[in-house]
């Protein structure tokens, strides 16, 4: 039973990391009904960033608070001007073009960023420093709460909550619906369609270095090919939860970090990546709108 | 002419592949003025309306908004500067709710960012609260203030015309542009659409033009008539004119049944 909650507690803390970066998917396609396959690469990216910061001013001698803050604002930033900048660069002048020329060059920025990562990171994994010292928080009945499972799933409920309000309760939020429902129409009501955009990888982005901050820590081994696995599970955890539905990612990233944490714990840790494959599988056949999506009908 | 011209409109043209939709149009609004743009099918008026509002680019001419020329500006910075539009197939945010189809025509005008959103500023409360406030007031008018948590797709068909009105009424802007707003209309709901009309032109200050196939309601609403064939302007006046214009009555058919 002890053991149980123990797996109980790691899969929702990782399921917290995989919905941060599975909201970036949702978004963007949201608003753009395409995949940013460079998303998680943006994330990777944000890794590497925080881990630089940290060998620099070798902060993870001395492990700190505000060091990690440090780093999970940098993260964050480089991520969000990253993000700005491919949208810019190279999605936003095929905007009119066919989906499908967009899809590719999403492809394109991946791979990329993965090479350039290679080349600028080296290729060999680098461990990313401690920023915070891992203690036993608390211990009930045997099992015991580590600090770091609270700080990761403190800081994605505070991020989605940030989320929550700008999306649901403000002017951004509301332009970002009204562009991703008619954006002609929301251009004559005075919205700049390129701002809200912009905003919206600026925000999907932000959540990926928070992740990467997060990963970063709970799983030390940093490599420019980071994203690829990682990105896929976000994906799968999007999908599942309904793509475009931002309760749908977090739904979606849950189970999904609780499922992997299952199959690790109970069968065999081998298995735990073909999970997200076969949950995708799965989802495809029998419910291909996601738990939470809706069916788009599309007019012909 | 008087110098109080609003709109000025000089020898516009586009063409999609072959056809020339609009073909050297040009047309003067005054300050106040509620004009008519009329026409048989495919005349090209709804483009004339899509090139005012940025959607396509004239590729030949002029389009001035108060001496300032507007046809090289997108779509979001025309209606900044004051013209606003309805469609012909209402194209309300229909999973929106009423309210937040009028607060999304103030977006523009909100000026707090997003860090007074995610520390939920006074100054970000205040503003929304104002803003909501406003948009109230606009319901008021349609007596839709009831109805403003109702998703905008679930209102009946007259009240999701009157909200896309209103919708572009709190862009604030000089010059409306009103396609087909009787359409799908019975004779009774014609006739209070002219007092609308009328209504809000007094209220807000506005140049109207609108497009419309109900001739009756075209000849008794508007003081000035332009008449497009095949995306040429065959004809401008005042309606008395119009109706007994011999181009304009071949234009339809070579029958006058529908002008009067």
């Amino acid at each position: 039973m002890n053991e149980f909650i123990q797996h109980i507690i790691n899969g929702i803390s990782m399921g917290a990391i995989y919905a941060l970066i599975a909201l970036g998917y949702t978004m963007v396609y949201g608003i753009l009904q395409f995949i940013n396959f460079a998303h998680a690469d943006i994330y990777m990216v944000g890794a590497f960033a925080s881990y630089y910061l940290a060998r620099f001013f070798q902060l993870g001698e001395h492990p700190h608070w505000s060091w990690f803050f440090i780093a999970l604002g940098l993260s964050t930033l480089v991520c969000a001007l990253l993000g700005f900048a491919i949208e810019k660069i190279a999605y936003r002048p095929l905007r009119k073009s066919p989906k499908l020329n967009i899809l590719i060059t999403a492809i394109g920025v991946s791979l990329f960023l993965e090479y350039a990562g290679q080349l600028l990171f080296g290729v060999d994994p680098k461990l990313f420093p401690p920023l915070l010292t891992e203690s036993v928080l608390f211990s009930i009945g045997g099992i015991n709460v580590m600090s770091l499972d609270v700080i990761i799933l403190g800081i994605s409920i505070l991020a989605m909550f940030v989320l929550h309000r700008v999306v649901y309760h403000s002017k951004l939020g509301k332009a970002m619906r009204a562009v991703s429902q008619n954006s002609t129409v929301a251009a004559m009501l005075g919205i700049s369609i390129d701002r809200v955009i912009s905003f919206t990888f600026i925000l999907g982005s932000s959540l990926a270095g928070i992740a990467a901050v997060l990963v970063g820590m709970r799983y030390p081994k940093i490599e420019p090919m980071m994203g690829m696995l990682m990105g896929t599970k976000a994906f799968v955890a999007a999908v599942l939860g309904g793509i475009g539905s931002l309760p749908g990612a977090v739904l979606g990233g849950l189970i999904m970090g609780l499922s992997e944490e299952m199959v690790v714990g109970y069968l065999q840790s081998t298995y735990r990546d073909a999970l997200s494959f076969g949950i995708l599988i799965v989802i495809l056949i029998f419910k291909p709108t996601g738990l939470l999506g809706t069916k788009r009908i599309e007019k012909v | 002419m008087s110098n109080n011209k609003l709109l000025e409109i000089k020898e516009i043209s586009i063409q999609f592949g072959g056809l020339k939709a609009v073909d050297r149009f040009s047309m003067d609004l005054e300050s106040g003025e509620l004009a008519g743009l009329i026409g048989p099918n495919g005349a090209g008026k709804t483009t004339v309306f899509n090139l005012l509002t940025g959607v396509y680019s004239p590729q030949t001419g002029s389009i001035d908004l108060e001496g300032q020329p507007i046809h090289r500006k997108k779509t979001f910075e025309i209606s900044r500067l004051g013209i606003a539009r309805t469609f012909q197939n209402i194209r309300l945010f229909k999973d929106l709710s009423v309210l937040d189809n009028i607060l999304l025509g103030q977006h523009h005008r909100t000026q707090y960012g997003i860090w007074q959103v995610v520390l939920q500023t006074p100054g970000f409360q205040r503003e929304e609260a104002q803003k909501k406030e406003e948009a109230l007031e606009l319901l008021k008018i349609f007596n839709l203030e009831k109805k403003q948590s109702a998703p905008a797709g679930a209102l009946p068909y007259g009240e999701q015309r009157k909200l896309e009105i209103l919708r572009a009424l709190a862009t604030k802007p000089k010059l409306l542009l009103l396609d087909e707003p009787a359409a799908g209309m019975n004779h009774s709901e014609t006739t209070g659409l002219m007092e609308i009309i009328s209504m809000i032109r007094e209220r807000f200050n506005l140049t109207i033009l609108l497009i419309e196939h109900d001739m009756k309601f075209v000849m008794k609403i508007c003081e000035k008539i332009h008449v497009l064939d095949h995306g040429v302007k065959i004809a401008e006046g005042i309606p008395s004119y119009i109706q007994n214009h011999a181009e304009v009555i071949k234009a339809y058919l070579g029958t006058d049944e529908e002008l009067h």
